[in-house]
């Protein structure tokens, strides 16, 4: 069982909610807590554990054969990121802009690019109860999200069993990063904010989510600011709210200094309860 | 010598475009024969990547011995163009194309 929480807008509360939410879970169930926002992984400010898991992570990019290369230009031709440059007699490649696609080194007459492997990252599994928290982290300079995202997901895939509830906490946004933290979830949960700005994003992962055929549903976090047309909005279209958080200062500060949330706020382990039954459900 | 300039435009009246990678027109100035020559850039901003090495690349054919422009380019075109032995003076992205040549040949333009 797998669930992304997710959102247009960045800072309406995803890693409060999954961790929050990953904790209440563990109460009852083995979780476990992926923090797919690989560029500035955060939950690990909340969730803590035993370091059971270090992993290196290496992305392929291609490397240029000058003795072989007969300067045709099909490389460049074929890189759809312009990763691959023929300036003259010489052929520049730029591994931030890399995909790793392999058409470059694939199609190259003379095989003068053949692809090699680039660190990129670390993944770190950490062991706390009934929680098992893996998180990735870029290294500095890296520019690419997805390729970690993807090996993340399939160290994850491979380490569990299907059955095992999976929160990952994704990236903000609606780009690469998002697609593929959220391409293979059984469910998404969109965190909003009701304001203007929220209701904006929140159309926009709406609309991904969406194209994706993904099924979703809302929560509200910073409940009372704003207005009511994220409300309005959810019910005109149908969209399930499965909770709305409450805006307070207690949370912020309880935040601030790396705490959980709901084991000190009733009115929030409320709100979490219905979303922990309502995916034990999807799950049954 | 052939000077090339990022432009909105490919007359000396044009605008400049303070941008590189993203410039809508690259606009060659060739001294010793008084012409132009352009090029249509404008396809870029369908690129979400790599626009930088892209128009870099472009310019390179083109063949100028400098470029003036903006903002400056960015780390990835500036890698290609200093390979391609181009130099690059900057600041002059809020003129027209007539007013950067007349500040670049009074040597008022910072090199990049």
């Amino acid at each position: 069982m797998k669930i992304a929480i997710a959102s247009g807008k960045g800072g309406t509360g995803k890693t409060t909610l999954s961790t929050n939410l990953t904790a209440l879970l563990a109460e009852s169930e083995k979780v476990v807590l992926t923090d797919l926002d690989v560029e500035e992984p955060n939950s690990g400010l909340f969730i803590k554990g035993d370091l059971v898991k270090e992993e290196i992570k290496y992305k392929m990019i291609p490397k240029w054969e000058e003795d072989t290369c007969t300067l045709c230009g099909e490389c460049q031709k074929n890189c759809n990121f312009h990763a691959v440059i023929q300036l003259g007699p010489q052929i520049l490649v730029f591994p931030e802009l890399c995909h790793s696609c392999y058409a470059c080194s694939e199609l190259c007459p003379t095989e003068s690019l053949p692809m090699i492997s680039q660190r990129m990252g670390t993944l770190k599994q950490y062991l706390n109860n009934n929680i098992s928290f893996i998180e990735s982290r870029l290294d500095i300079g890296q520019e690419q999200a997805v390729p970690l995202i993807a090996q993340t997901n399939e160290f994850v895939n491979k380490a569990f069993n299907k059955k095992t509830v999976k929160i990952f906490d994704s990236p903000p946004g609606t780009s690469c990063p998002v697609i593929e933290a959220t391409k293979g979830v059984d469910f998404v949960i969109l965190v909003t904010e009701p304001t203007p700005f929220g209701l904006h994003d929140l159309k926009l992962a709406v609309e991904t989510m969406n194209a994706l055929g993904k099924p979703y549903g809302v929560v509200i976090n910073r409940y009372g600011i704003g207005n009511n047309d994220v409300v309005d909005h959810c019910k005109g279209n149908s969209i399930p709210v499965l909770a709305k958080i409450p805006n307070s200062r207690n949370i912020a500060e309880l935040y601030s200094k790396g705490k959980l949330i709901y084991t000190e706020l009733p009115e929030v382990k409320q709100e979490l309860q219905n979303i922990k039954n309502y995916i034990l459900n999807l799950k049954n | 010598m052939k000077i090339a300039f990022t432009t909105k435009g490919t007359e000396w009246n044009s605008d400049m475009d303070p941008r590189f990678g993203r410039t809508e027109f690259i606009l060659v100035y060739d001294d010793e024969k008084d012409e132009f020559t352009s090029f249509d850039n404008r396809a870029i901003e369908n690129e979400a990547h790599g626009a930088g090495p892209k128009t870099s690349q472009k310019l390179f054919e083109m063949g100028p011995k400098v470029l003036i422009t903006g903002n400056g380019p960015g780390g990835n075109a500036a890698t290609v163009l200093e390979k391609a032995g181009i130099k690059i003076y900057i600041g002059a992205g809020q003129m027209t194309v007539k007013e950067a040549y007349e500040v670049y040949k009074n040597n008022e333009l910072k090199e990049f």
